[in-house]
């Protein structure tokens, strides 16, 4: 049972990549024409493809993360209400392959960030402030501390940010989340008990 | 007891074991629906740890995203636009006959789009929780369950537990009062609530959609409006039952039956938020300023009525979606060309949708240039459909009569529209290339859009009348 969950996550240091529009929907980040796939693997090469490619395949050098001071970005500051739309998992999966570990947004959908974060995907919501600040300041270094639950730029100023007290603990023991459920197995054997003598 | 919503309701229900401080709620499923598209990688899961599916009468499959709409080969087999495909589906079969799972697969009379085939199996009902790895699970809401969609990761936690870890959800109500006007479809009632509380409105929230305008809608119009509550960041929609869900869940097949119905129809019926109970927050949506709305952006959120100027781009964003749109602000999006019209998917493709669209298609003809498919949400309401002769008045309209399945509203079975191509959709997204790369979508109801393939342009049926009049 105690299969590898995700590795721990405590602390990431990285430039940023900026996508500054709104409502970056999950068919942007992942279009729904690869999702026939039954893998979980190798999704990178399919981020935001219609965005990242011209319409004979090649990279279009105006989208943002095509360009050289990219390369490398783990974290990427998106505009509001980042992954909304479709469900899919392999909007993360596919995230994670390209290289980004981490989104900071002011919004973020709710599907998309509970799947993110089951993926050791940190996904991030930043206050106004904040977020203008990274939105306007595109390939700065971010230095993110999971533990303390701040975010240090370049020239020392700070800001902390919330993140779920479950969810934080997953990312930095590396929890993996089923077994924590199959865990509470008597209580949904008894759950289920109570309810069929209640029928 | 303090007075509790339906929300409250159902989530009391279903705890197994409270949150706390430090760790989500353990929620109980009821019903988990998979398909094709969002369960292999859980079930790889599963195998990779040697578990089972803890409760596979609980589990419903079906075969809907990445399945042809055209018609069988000569020797009875699917076409499939890909081997990927094909091997997707394949997968699913092999995983539901492995852990005794039923699947509607290609022999079912039940086959079809998941959201459709729940409540139509009588599957969906009052009072449950409902999941699937669907974003528009959300649809069956409509029967007061509390629905919503989930990650793969998720339903590997469902098979193998029948549970989820979850925080418990904001509630929003909104109250919709007044008559919906008679030219008006629930389809364009969710839209212009889409358009008044955002995209993002719901967000962190469950919506439960009251008052009379609500209680006056059809199951299949309450279903196309939860349906949408996704598409405004809401994870479910809820509409407390009555007897309207009572009196459509009746008889069934997977309904409670004999003597388990009338105690079914009691429980169900303390369903309903209690009088003074308190949302986090409320909406109040007039009814009958409603107007044919359709959409004129990039998401579901940039709503227009269809003979009201499409407003000014208020961000680069939206400037963005008009260039991409090629849409003008300050013009009415009506009269717009039109290339390719759709009337399907789990948000309009149920047999009340496709009578709308042959009522305005029923001795008339597409216009020259536009392509129209129509594709019902199952076999069954395909079948039905063919004994009342519409699928005759879509094809004397010159419109291709598919196969049941999602079709062009996801557009990863080979339906799809060309780059550049206009698509007036009865589905639930008009983001960027949903509907094939480059393609522009306008949503809209399937009256609609069956106008508008008639016209050949953006319009809805009573302007259609009077242009055939001039
Ligand atoms: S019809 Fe469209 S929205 Fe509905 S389940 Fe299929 S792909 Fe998803």
């Amino acid at each position: 049972m105690n299969m590898p969950a995700n590795a721990p996550i405590t602390h990431i240091r990285s430039r940023t990549a900026v996508l500054a529009h709104e409502n970056i929907d999950t068919d942007r980040i992942i279009p729904a024409r690869f999702l026939t796939t039954t893998e979980r693997a190798g999704l990178g090469r399919f981020a935001f493809n219609d965005w990242r490619y011209d319409a004979n395949g090649k990279p279009d050098p105006s989208f943002a993360l095509n360009q050289p001071a990219a390369r490398g970005c783990e974290i990427l500051v998106a505009g509001r209400n980042f992954g909304c739309g479709s469900s899919r998992e392999h909007a993360p999966w596919a995230l994670l392959d390209f290289g980004i570990k981490v989104v900071l947004s002011s919004e973020i959908a709710d599907i998309f960030r509970n799947n993110a974060l089951k993926n050791g995907l940190l996904a991030v919501v930043l206050d106004g402030p904040e977020h203008r600040y990274l939105l306007a300041h595109p390939g700065i270094e971010l230095a993110i501390d999971v533990a303390q639950q701040t975010i240090e730029l370049p020239d020392g100023g700070r800001f902390g940010f919330a993140l779920d007290a479950f969810a934080k603990h997953c990312l930095l023991a590396g929890v993996d989340q089923l077994g924590f459920l199959i865990a509470h197995n008597d209580a949904i054997d008894t759950f289920e008990r109570r309810r069929g003598e209640a029928a | 007891m303090a007075a509790r919503t339906l929300l409250d309701k159902l989530w009391d229900a279903h705890v197994v074991k409270a949150a706390t401080a430090a760790t989500p709620g353990v929620l109980y499923v009821d019903l988990h629906l998979i398909h094709e598209v969002t369960s292999p990688q859980a079930f790889a899961e599963l195998r990779a740890r040697g578990l089972g599916v803890r409760c596979p009468e609980r589990t419903l499959a079906t075969l809907d995203h990445s399945t042809p709409t055209t018609p069988f080969d000569d020797l009875g087999q699917p076409v499939y636009a890909s081997e990927e495909a094909a091997a997707q589906v394949a997968e699913l079969e092999k995983n539901c006959a492995q852990f005794g799972i039923r699947l509607n697969g290609w022999n079912s009379d039940h086959r079809g789009i998941v959201h459709v085939i729940g409540p139509e199996l009588g599957a969906t009902q009052p009072g449950m929780t409902i999941v699937c790895g669907d974003s528009h699970t959300s649809t069956h809401g409509a029967f007061g369950a509390l629905a919503f969609g989930i990650g793969t990761t998720e339903v590997g936690h469902v098979l193998a537990t029948q549970c989820l870890l979850q925080n418990k959800p904001k509630s929003l109500a909104i109250e919709v009062s007044g008559d919906l006007p008679a030219n008006c479809s629930a389809k364009d009632l969710v839209l212009h609530i889409i358009g008044q509380i955002g995209v993002n409105g719901g967000t962190g929230y469950v919506i439960e959609y009251r008052g009379a305008a609500i209680r006056a809608l059809s199951m299949e119009e309450r279903m196309t409006v939860c349906n949408m509550s996704i598409e405004a960041g809401a994870r479910a929609g809820l509409i407390a039952p009555d007897q309207t869900t009572f009196d459509y869940l009746r008889d069934r097949p997977y309904a409670p039956q004999g003597e388990d119905w009338g105690r079914a129809v009691t429980q169900w019926s303390t369903l309903a938020s209690d009088a003074g109970a308190s949302f986090d927050r409320v909406v109040h949506i007039d009814a009958t300023r409603v107007r044919p709305t359709v959409t004129y952006g990039t998401h579901p959120g940039m709503v227009v009525a269809l003979d009201a100027n499409v407003p000014a781009p208020t961000s680069l964003q939206e400037r963005r979606a008009l260039e991409y749109m090629r849409v003008e602000a300050g013009k009415p999006l009506a009269g717009t060309a039109v290339d390719v019209v759709f009337v399907g998917s789990c948000t309009n493709s149920r047999i009340s949708d496709l009578r709308a669209a042959a009522d305005v298609l029923r001795g008339r003809t597409l216009a020259a240039r536009v392509r129209m498919l129509v594709v019902p949400g199952s076999l069954a309401i395909k079948h039905e459909a063919e004994r009342e002769g519409l699928d005759q008045v879509f094809r004397a309209a010159g419109a291709e009569w598919r196969e049941p399945g999602c079709s062009m509203c996801i557009a990863m079975n080979g339906d799809l529209a060309q780059p550049g191509q206009l698509v007036v959709s009865t589905s639930n997204r008009n983001f960027e290339g949903r509907q094939g790369p480059g393609a522009r979508t306008v949503l809209a109801s399937p009256a609609v859009a069956a106008a508008s393939a008639v016209a050949g342009h953006l319009t809805d049926p009573q302007s259609l009348l009077q242009e055939q009049a001039a």
